[in-house]
């Protein structure tokens, strides 16, 4: 296949995994705004794709490290970066699908990963990059998240727990929108960089960009562009999960959420290390939740999503390798892999039409996971 | 392969102080507005409303502070 035709087979591609990161992380700022009717879920779609575009120009150490770091750039080609986005997207459809709010990132990486393996060998894969920049930060940050959220939500009631309760409710009501927009714009800083170390990586190995280079500006503005449509297209279902499945979510916990995901992903964003603003999202809301009272997390749902994240990377890098493998057959298996991938797109979205999450029935839960009764932290 | 413990370490630190620290001055600052609403409603406050008031506003402004910080911290 031509050079320049595949290059922008998988900028295209590249965009369009993007716009899943945006729809699919909406959850990760606005969840908790919206289950606590801090935001109508519109006015937070909105605030959360106008900030990730913001975000996206704020920022490129993330962009760097995957586009230098995690795969031996001269040993790659085009079509092995679109196998491995193949991967990513088809993973964060599955998951949006069945409301899991799993790691865009680590599919993004296992894609890419799974691709680079088939393609080039483990000789390719810079193995000690992915356990210091991708793997060591998925243990540490959601834990982390989940010990400032957790800390944060106790301080929180102890501090206002003799205070006047409408001050107390309208002012963290008020805090979150802070808070909840401060997450969009440090998603912004972290996320739209990895489709800008995508692109950039396939600048790259097409001999566009020289190695090492960093983004251009085009680059990062199309990035920005699409996590920003995609987040504002809401994904509806992760929303619903993280808002009211996880914990019965009040103001003073949506604020600790966010509070501590903001910090935990900017304090990262600035050192380089591509976490994923999921996990992050997900441990601080079970910190907070726990915060309050342990009895009031669903410790079932917290199973269910640990276990994807632990399938997350591999099951990207399965799907990427085998995109990798058709695709490397020439021309034709890279035009198969592609109308397959469309294929199961669109029977994802097909089957997600049965039982529609919109804005309007996004925090309509149902009646069989009833939450745990309300017990204050006693002064 | 060389993990940058010192680099995990500060977001570790950074992350604790500043997520806690945020939480914590805005709990403090809506005690010190309580005790407006709780001289309107005729209830004893254990602060009394310019006190309060004076809580809040130094609180917040430090709030604004640490997120103006980090602001900076990402754009420079």
């Amino acid at each position: 296949m031509d050079l320049t035709l595949i290059v922008v087979v998988v900028i295209v591609t590249a965009l369009l995994f993007d716009f899943t990161n945006g729809f699919h992380d909406t959850a990760n700022a606005m969840a908790t705004s919206i289950a606590t009717g801090a935001l109508r879920p519109k006015t937070a779609v909105i605030i959360a794709g106008a900030l990730n575009l913001v975000g996206a120009f704020l920022s490129v150490e993330v962009a760097r490290t995957i586009s230098s770091g995690l795969v031996d750039d001269t040993r790659i080609t085009p079509v092995v970066i679109f196998a491995g986005l193949v991967g990513a997207i088809l993973w964060n459809l599955l998951t949006w699908l069945l409301g899991l709010p799993s790691s865009s990132s680590h599919a993004l990486f296992g894609g890419l990963i799974g691709a680079t393996l088939v393609a080039a060998g483990t000789g390719a894969v810079h193995f000690g990059a992915v356990v210091t920049k991708v793997l060591l930060p998925a243990v540490i940050s959601p834990v982390l998240a989940g010990v400032v959220a957790l800390l944060a939500t106790y301080l929180a009631y102890r501090v206002t727990a003799t205070a006047d309760d409408g001050t107390v409710r309208k002012g963290f009501k008020a805090g979150q929108i802070v808070s909840a927009s401060m997450v969009a714009l440090a998603h912004g800083t972290n996320d739209a960089q990895k489709t800008m170390g995508i692109i950039t990586l396939t600048l790259i190995t097409a001999g566009v960009l020289a190695p090492d280079s960093g983004p251009p500006f085009w680059v990062i503005a199309s990035a920005g562009l699409a996590i920003a449509l995609g987040t504002y297209m809401g994904g509806w279902r992760i929303i619903r999960t993280l808002g009211k499945r996880v914990s019965d979510i009040e103001t003073p916990q949506g604020f600790a959420a966010e509070t501590a995901s903001t910090a935990v992903i900017l304090a990262s964003s600035h050192l380089g290390f591509a976490l994923s603003t999921t996990q992050v999202a997900t441990g601080a809301i079970f910190g907070a939740g726990a915060g309050r009272r342990l009895s009031t997390v669903r410790w079932g749902v917290a199973g269910q999503m640990a276990l994807t994240w632990l399938v997350t990377l591999p099951a990207a890098a399965v799907v990427g390798a085998a995109a990798a493998w058709a695709a490397s057959t020439g021309t034709a298996g890279t035009v198969i892999v592609a109308v397959v991938a469309v294929a199961v797109a669109v029977g994802i979205y097909a089957a997600s039409r049965r039982r529609p999450v919109t804005a309007e029935n996004v925090n309509d839960v149902p009646a069989a996971t009833p939450a745990p009764a309300e017990q204050p932290i006693p002064a | 392969m060389t993990i940058a413990w010192g680099s995990l370490g500060i977001v570790v630190l950074a992350s604790l102080a500043f997520g806690v620290a945020v939480v914590a001055l805005v709990a403090f600052a809506l005690v010190g507005l309580s005790a407006r609403q709780a001289t309107t409603n005729g209830a004893r406050a254990a602060l009394s409303p310019a006190v309060g008031t004076a809580v809040a506003v130094v609180c917040l402004a430090a709030v604004a502070a640490i997120v103006g910080y980090g602001l900076w911290i990402i754009v420079s």
